[in-house]
């Protein structure tokens, strides 16, 4: 049975590697050999797909969407650890924020496009698709911050105020830094959500190819880029060109953000 | 002379009653112990005197704790919790160097000179007993240290704040034997300029280092007396009872 | 609870009842030896004063190993340390036995110069004040250990009566000196071995009450 068993395990742990190594070879086969230096010009025309506004209309997103959605979740968070009664209402909030993070993300594209869009009257816009990105990364942030405040032990609390510390210094100087690279992993989430979604992106900031003028501008991020250019089925194989280069990226961003990770905890 | 008096204490949480009608004196510049088996009320007792179950939203009190004829219930809680200083069960250092950890508690109360944060961290260790071994890793992280270490760099740590009296919650119950004797001498060497108190499982513990000892016993104070006295003739059956290992 | 602890003292309660019957034995054989001029009986007690130092040495190390693993405490601890005084009590008492026995070997060749009656009578109550004051150990009697106390002043009275008396001979005839002398030092080690049962129902008193005595 014990044999079996492991035997499975290693089957399907194997089956996830394959996979997994299966999607990053087609993606490097299929978008090496369409890098061109014409995909990294600065201008979008109808002859040249560069991907550079995209590029930039991402990190432009990305920035304000994490701007609102950061100081928002960590403040929600810290209210529901450390300062909510454990009433039933707390309760119904809690399961509102795991419910959140569950739903499809066109949900927050049409809540979005109806509430940024028409009744704010944003227009497509980069400000629209930053907001409805930061809702729906909220969830995401609240959830893995509360989750790393619970594991900073109640005894480190205790210890601070039993010296006298007020409850907000406690928080601030020794429960956040605590629970800080537990904070930092569901930012990079975050950030990792921004950049693969797209349907909630092209019902609020539009799918403009060019770099955006103002905040009230239409835009494209890399993903909507890569679902323009693969649904108008001129450019393939620029899409993949594309999606190799946001592979690249996201593979960065998660190589770094673990080293700022291990640096953090180390520090302590 | 009584450093703390505690007067008609009862403490309830939610439906059940954790202390029962608590009298007693706390004498200065002694060392009291609290022994009793789990959950006899001594840890709540300790753990009023700093009104740290405060922080408890079921836990209900009445009666007073007089610190230095002051009602504690009506002193400011920050300032009451730096003159009474808390020891944990288990060190709990906070995850910063050793340094910071002791510069918390003073940064706390507005110190900041760095001249001045300088001197409490080195005296508050060399009190602790601490100062010879990590004098030189004093920026190093202060989870490094041993369990023992790390336990002095708490009393160090609650020292740096000059409280008066120094409460300890079973403060060996983590630690080898070792680790327990140093802890135990440097408890005997504070209490000249400290009256403590330390709840403990440990009645030879107690016994060791203790100049007064209660007894507790479903909420409520057996006996209290010198520690002497009541390990050799206790006045309850109780008391006896539970010392000499015949209990329940 | 502590169910081996519990053994521990039980069988030290045995063995210092052991311990004192042969004590009281001892008291008495020794009067014995020297009335009948039993010197057998006399070399028997003398030889035999080894078995109860050898009783002392191993019911102190039982009480030493007691407190060294069962840490004790109260009760526990007034009786252990209750036991260490008792047993050197008791040692000292059988001594004192040996001692009389020794001094009958010399007189078992000579005539008494007067009849043995106080000697018997002090032997007796002395016996008595050592059964009473174990009895009041073991059982935990406190109104027995302070009867023991009491006795002791009859003893002490005897041995009043009996110097006045061994006084008397001398002064009628000089030569009983000697003689006097011998009977005057067994009479002084019933009186001693009354003072010991004296003090083992102070010790007594201290497991029962925690008083300590002032001995």
């Amino acid at each position: 049975m014990d044999k079996i068993m492991k035997k499975l395990i290693y089957l399907v742990a194997s089956l996830t590697f394959a996979s997994l190594l299966g999607i990053v070879a087609y993606i490097v086969i299929k978008g090496l050999p369409n890098l061109s230096l014409d995909l990294f010009r600065f201008n979008y025309t109808t002859e040249n797909m560069s991907l550079v506004p995209a590029m930039i209309t991402t990190i432009i997103i990305t920035i304000i969407a994490l701007i609102i959605s950061i100081p928002i979740g960590i403040l929600t968070a810290i209210y529901l650890v450390e300062y909510a009664n454990k009433n039933i209402i707390m309760k119904f909030i809690s399961i509102a924020i795991d419910t959140l993070s569950g739903i499809p993300s066109i949900i927050y594209g049409l809540f979005g496009m109806i509430f940024f869009v028409t009744y704010l009257n944003l227009g497509f816009s980069i400000l629209a698709g930053s907001f409805t990105l930061s809702i729906m990364v909220l969830p995401l942030i609240i959830t893995t911050t509360r989750e790393s405040l619970l594991t900073v032990s109640d005894s480190l609390r205790q210890g601070s105020l039993a010296l006298g510390a007020t409850k907000v210094r406690t928080i601030f100087k020794v429960v956040l830094p605590c629970a800080l690279p537990g904070i930092f992993s569901g930012i990079i989430l975050s950030i990792g959500r921004i950049f693969g979604e797209s349907a909630a992106l092209i019902y609020t900031a539009g799918t403009v190819a060019q770099i955006p003028e103002n905040l009230f501008s239409s835009g494209r991020t890399l993903s909507v880029h890569m679902f323009a250019l693969s649904t108008e089925g001129l450019h393939t194989d620029k899409a993949y060109g594309t999606a190799f280069v946001l592979m690249i990226i996201i593979l960065l961003i998660n190589f770094l953000s673990n080293q700022v990770i291990k640096k953090i905890s180390k520090e302590k | 002379m009584s450093k703390i008096k505690i007067k008609d204490f009862n403490l309830f949480y939610d439906n059940f009653q954790g202390l029962k009608n608590i009298n007693m004196n706390i004498e200065e510049n002694k060392i009291t112990a609290f022994i009793g088996p789990s959950g006899c009320g001594k840890s709540s007792l300790l753990k009023s005197i700093n009104r740290m179950n405060d922080l408890v939203d079921s836990c209900v009190t009445n009666g007073n704790i007089y610190f230095d004829d002051k009602d504690i219930m009506k002193t400011d809680v920050t300032q009451l919790r730096k003159e009474i200083g808390m020891v944990f069960q288990n060190p709990n250092p906070f995850p910063m160097s050793i340094y910071n950890n002791i510069a918390y508690g003073p940064r706390t109360h507005g110190i900041k000179s760095k001249e001045e944060l300088d001197k409490i961290v080195e005296s508050s260790l060399r009190k602790a007993a601490l100062y010879d071994e990590v004098k030189d890793s004093i920026h190093k992280s202060a989870l490094k240290l041993s369990g023992g270490q790390q336990q002095r760099l708490c009393i160090a740590r609650a020292l740096a704040i000059e409280p008066e009296v120094l409460l300890l919650d079973e403060p060996t119950s983590a630690l080898d034997p070792i680790s327990t004797l140093k802890i135990e001498e440097l408890l005997q060497s504070l209490k000249d300029d400290y009256t403590i108190v330390i709840v403990t499982h440990n009645m030879q513990q107690a016994l060791r280092i203790s100049d007064n000892t209660g007894f507790f016993l479903n909420g409520e104070l057996i006996e209290f007396n010198e520690t002497d006295k009541l390990f050799t003739f206790p006045e309850n059956e109780k008391t006896e009872n539970y010392i000499t290992g015949r209990f329940g | 609870m502590r169910e081996n602890f519990e053994k521990e003292l039980k069988n030290l309660h045995l063995e210092i009842e052991t311990m004192g019957n042969m004590v009281i034995k001892v008291i008495d054989n020794s009067v014995i030896a020297l009335t009948k001029k039993n010197t057998d009986l006399a070399k028997k007690i003398i030889a035999e004063d080894i078995d109860i130092n050898n009783m002392e040495k191993k019911i102190e190390s039982h009480c030493l190993n007691i407190i060294l693993r069962e840490n004790p405490v109260a009760s526990d601890l007034r009786f252990i340390s209750s036991v260490l005084k008792i047993i050197t009590d008791l040692e000292r008492i059988a001594d004192q036995g040996a001692d009389i026995a020794e001094i009958s070997l010399y007189l078992s060749d000579e005539d008494f110069i007067t009849p043995i009656v106080k000697i018997p009578q002090m032997a007796n109550i002395a016996q008595d004040m050592v059964r009473k004051s174990l009895e009041a150990f073991i059982n935990g009697d406190l109104s027995l250990a302070t009867e023991v106390i009491e006795m002791d002043n009859r003893v002490d009275e005897l041995f009043h009566c009996l110097k006045n008396h061994l006084i008397e001979l001398i002064i009628e005839n000089p030569k009983n000196g000697t003689q006097a002398l011998d009977i005057l030092m067994i009479g002084k080690y019933l009186e001693r071995i009354g003072d010991h049962a004296e003090n083992i129902s102070e010790w007594v008193i201290y497991f029962l009450t925690g008083k300590v005595p002032n001995i």
